[in-house]
């Protein structure tokens, strides 16, 4: 680790750091958009909800300074009441939804990292064979499939049908299909993304130079191509954590997990405004952590490229 | 039992590719000997590296050896075991290739690289191997190898990375040096630095050395040997004066007509056309449809070779015709 | 006899020069090919591209001619004649049933039309839905990538035409809308504009598309076009590099001239490409919205709205989730095999 890389985190954390606050930003200001502003705009938000409001961001206020007083409020990890559900803030919700979302979607993306790099090693290492065209089939056929559509399909094939598994994510068991739902379509974009990359990195001139060496099949399968062939899959964690995240809000509700989703799809049918702008701001700022973390990885394993 | 370090017999590599076979390198047979520098010369595609590769056994597909045999120590290496093959490979025999910026592994330090081929073929351990390291480096002219060990190999010039891969080749003292176009890739001054450093190594070292090239001048004061490629096959073969002062092959005269040089201020005559497909090699001599001095015969049959000397023989129809001029059979 | 053995077997009047004619003759030159003309023979040889991009035909061809000589419509509850009470027999028909007053006329021996997917909870034809969501969906999706094309088409050659300073201020923005999980933001600004549009595009044929149709197209337009721009500004930046740039603008073309004429037809192929590649990205994430609810507007269909209304008949009718979920399935795989395939075929980067 030398000054230039970790001038080069500093720069990229500031770059995260000020794109969190755009969404802050925007978020608040597109949801006052919203006719009577977010806090007020459901007539049903009750008169204690409304009180709470009104004494924590001070709603007869300038819009400027209710700003300030969610931002204030955001940076202490603190996004309010919900407007739906009585007395409880959001925070209370986020954190209660994403200790189940963390899990499912956790599992599901280390699940879609380890075996699509798996399989797709194999279908490399076994190019042009029959089990490199039926790992390559189903990975075409599950990458187009979105998790929404899987979750649909498992659960009727799984809970409605066979009646193996039950239809709701709250004993360890329900969370098998959830995690399988979130998990496929990754996975099989991981096989196809190492596949391509492992044969690109196969044609190469230094494994040519590995094997003049006298280097062992093996050596050269996991030393000398392996770690290169990553790489592409390192660029693809960020963003695929992104969508195994919102993937999971339409799966919870399929199989009705107490996650973050459950809270968040409901709150879009309730208009939970609170609620909307709480989750919306912590996810992306999850997500935007991820891709920091994700770009950092990148250049840890990739020596060559330019930190400029 | 024959007496030749390395004996190439009949050698034939062809390419599978959806649009046919293409045979790369076509009926070739050579020997090496112990301290020997042979040159081997043709443009692109005429199966150079190829044969460089077959004798390493290191094609990639769709590449294969369908006949013949490479003889090194009189071990035949056609069908030997991956495993056997690999205590030859980079320990007998080792080669360096044509462009250094893409024949190292980028994530690997360049230390790392040279260790690796310490620790494959010799039992020295932990400070030892690093000790190895920095010394084959201080050999090939890396300064300051303490610190350069410990780069990438993004973090080196194009001349300064072919003395790694030479380091590298020749770290475990190989008895057959393979330099694939070694010089292609760099600029001119540095040409003339690499090809200095590996004619200091072999003195020194004393290992054979078979130099690819598309450059005659490249193999001019350095070889003992030349062969001419064309299409696949040996066409003409001699020491290097028989090569420069009496070309007996239509092909290597054009060569050497394009060599520029500042001795002779001869114009320089370029080679018409490109070079055959190999999908569509010719019935008869592959480089007819270029040659200037093209005869009927040399777009029908292949000609046979032609002994000159003990060292020099060549395939083609000029000489045939020149004898027949001058016993006035032909016109 | 006084030849030389040598000569035995030669003919010795092949000892002549051959002619050029000859000589060109022996050699078999490769049949020249244009760099459209090779690609479109790649394409025509994948048989999994051709195979896709006759789904996508088939499916296009039925998705705008089927709605418009089929008898029923999408919003039409065939239970519900005016004037007379609800028929609850045309209520979630099975595939091939008829409800009670089209028993009746066949029993008169008239034809009509059975209900091939049967029908939903309110009676309606649920075949014709299928087509109607497959036509909405097609729409979004190709519609949408035009968006995604034309802005990030503009944006990438403004930013990698002039380079320098400009350059620099429109990636930053890039790098920050590009690291915006798009799902969450689109959900967040289609709820907003589902309330803020509303009242704004009453009474016009734009009430009839939906707010939630709308919302999706200006997230598409905000947010999509940045892989696009990112992509154009590097195409221009490698061939702003190339002579002929250099060539134009010595003998003083105007900038706007020299990207319509030099820099895009260069990048064509990748453009059309990832534009290719756009479709189902686009259609994938419509159907999401309208799976939340958020897309099209109730009583018009897309698949994603299927699947999801689906979901509450699963016990009975799961034949009503499968459908569409078949048919998004099938048309975003289409797309992308057929854009792998386009790209195989012309991407020059791919080409050995």
């Amino acid at each position: 680790m030398n000054k230039k890389m970790l001038n080069y985190i500093l720069k990229r954390f500031l770059l995260a750091l000020f794109t969190i606050w755009i969404v802050i930003t925007i978020t608040f200001f597109i949801m006052h958009a919203v006719p009577g502003g977010p806090f007020l705009s459901e007539k049903a938000a009750s008169p204690e909800t409304t009180a709470a409001l009104q004494a924590k961001y001070g709603l007869d206020k300038p819009i400027l300074e209710q700003y300030f007083n969610y931002l204030s409020g955001v940076i202490k990890f603190d996004f309010g009441p919900s407007l739906k559900y009585k007395g409880i803030t959001v925070t209370e919700l986020i954190v209660t939804g994403f200790k189940t979302s963390a899990f499912i979607g956790g599992i599901a993306a280390l699940i879609a990292i380890l075996i699509g790099v798996f399989l797709g090693s194999i279908a490399a290492v076994n190019h042009k064979t029959k089990l490199d065209q039926a790992i390559m089939f189903f990975s075409t056929a599950f990458v187009a499939l979105p998790s929404f559509i899987t979750a649909s399909i498992l659960l009727l094939v799984f809970c409605v049908k066979l009646q193996w598994f039950p239809a709701n994510g709250l004993t360890t068991k329900g969370l098998i299909l959830p995690i399988i739902s979130l998990s496929l379509s990754p996975m099989s974009y991981i096989t196809r993304l190492t596949r391509s990359s492992t044969l690109d990195v196969m044609g190469q001139d230094y494994i040519r130079t590995a094997k003049a060496k006298g280097v062992n099949y093996w050596v050269i399968i996991f030393k000398h191509s392996l770690r290169n062939a990553l790489t592409p899959v390192i660029t693809y964690i960020g963003p695929m954590l992104a969508s195994v995240l919102t993937g999971s809000l339409v799966v919870e509700k399929i199989f009705t997990v107490a996650g973050i989703g459950k809270y968040f799809v409901s709150s879009i049918v309730n208009r939970d405004y609170m609620m909307i702008m709480g989750t919306t701001i912590f996810l992306t700022t999850i997500v935007i952590i991820m891709l920091f973390l994700t770009d950092i990885m990148y250049k840890i394993v990739n020596p060559r490229v330019d930190l400029e | 039992m024959s007496n030749h370090l390395l004996e190439v017999n009949n050698l034939k590599t062809s390419f599978f590719i959806p649009a046919g076979e293409v045979k790369a390198v076509d009926d070739v047979s050579f020997t090496l000997d112990k301290g020997e520098v042979l040159g081997i010369v043709g443009e692109s595609g005429s199966g150079k590296s190829v044969t460089a590769y077959s004798i390493m056994q290191i094609l990639s597909k769709p590449g294969e050896i369908v006949g013949g045999s490479v003889k090194f120590d009189n071990q035949e290496l056609v069908g030997m075991s991956e495993a056997q093959l690999r205590k030859i490979r980079g320990a007998k025999i080792s080669i360096i290739f044509q462009d250094p910026m893409t024949s190292l592994n980028p994530v690997y330090t360049v230390g790392n690289q040279i260790d690796e081929a310490i620790k494959l073929h010799t039992n020295l351990k932990g400070d030892q191997v690093h000790k190895k390291t920095i010394e084959i480096l201080t050999q090939v002219g890396v300064n300051d190898p303490e610190k350069r060990a410990k780069q990438y190999p993004f973090e080196f010039s194009g001349g300064m990375l072919q003395r790694v891969m030479i380091a590298m080749a020749l770290v475990c003292e190989p008895d057959i040096l393979i330099a694939d176009e070694p010089t292609t890739a760099l600029d001119v001054t540095i040409q003339a630095q690499i090809m200095e450093l590996m004619r200091e190594l072999q003195k020194k070292l004393g290992m054979s050395i078979i130099l690819i090239t598309h450059d005659l001048g490249v193999v001019a004061d350095m070889c003992d040997k030349i062969q001419v490629m064309y299409a696949g096959k040996i066409v003409e073969r001699g020491t290097a004066k028989e090569i420069f002062y009496n070309p007996k092959h239509e092909y290597t005269k054009g060569l050497l007509k394009s060599i520029p040089s500042t001795q002779n201020k001869k114009k320089l005559i370029p080679i018409q056309g490109n070079p055959i497909d190999l999908l569509n090699i010719p019935k008869g001599c592959a480089f007819s449809p270029r040659c200037e001095q093209c005869m009927k015969i040399c777009l029908e049959q292949y000609p046979a070779v032609k002994v000159f000397s003990e060292t020099q023989q060549a395939s083609c129809w000029m000489n045939v015709f020149k004898e027949l001029k001058g016993s006035g059979t032909v016109e | 006899m006084s030849k030389k053995p040598l000569s035995f077997q030669l003919d010795l009047s092949k000892f002549k020069k051959a002619t050029e004619e000859e000589k060109t003759q022996t050699v078999q030159m490769r049949e020249s090919t244009t760099f459209w003309k090779d690609g479109f023979n790649r394409l025509k040889k994948n048989k999994v591209a051709m195979l896709c991009l006759t789904i996508i035909v088939i499916i296009i061809i039925i998705a705008i001619f089927v709605p418009i000589f089929w008898p029923y419509s999408y919003d039409q509850m065939l239970g519900v004649k005016q004037g007379v009470g609800v028929d609850g027999s045309y209520n979630n028909l099975a595939p091939f049933q008829f409800g009670a007053t089209e028993l009746q006329l066949k029993a008169q021996g008239k034809f009509v039309m059975p209900h091939i997917f049967g029908t939903d909870a309110q009676g309606r034809d649920y075949f014709i839905r299928v087509i109607y969501g497959t036509r909405i969906s097609l729409f979004v999706g190709i519609f949408a990538s035009i968006i995604v094309l034309i802005i990030g088409l503009i944006y990438g050659s403004i930013s990698g035409y002039f380079g320098g300073k400009v350059d620099l201020i429109m990636m930053r923005i890039v790098d920050i809308i590009y690291s915006l999980p798009d799902m969450l933001i689109i959900i967040l600004l289609s709820v907003v504009f589902k309330q803020v549009l509303t009242p704004f595009i009453k009474g016009t044929f734009l009430a009839k598309l939906g707010v939630g149709m709308i919302s999706i197209y200006i997230v598409f337009a905000l947010l999509y076009w940045v892989s696009m721009a990112r992509l154009v500004r590097g195409e221009i930046l490698t061939l702003k590099q190339n002579e002929y740039v250099l060539a134009a603008r010595s003998i003083g073309a105007k900038p706007s001239y020299i990207i319509r004429k030099h820099l895009l037809p260069n990048s064509m192929s990748v453009i059309i490409i990832s534009t290719m590649l756009q479709v189902p990205s686009a259609i994938f994430t419509e159907s999401f919205l309208s799976f939340l609810g958020l897309g099209v507007n109730i009583p018009m269909p897309s698949l994603g709205s299927l699947a999801s209304d689906a979901l509450n008949g699963i016990n009975s009718y799961s034949y009503r989730l499968v459908i569409p979920a078949v048919m998004i399935w099938l048309i975003v795989l289409s797309f992308n095999l057929f854009g792998d395939g386009i790209r195989d075929a012309f991407d020059p980067k791919l080409r050995k």
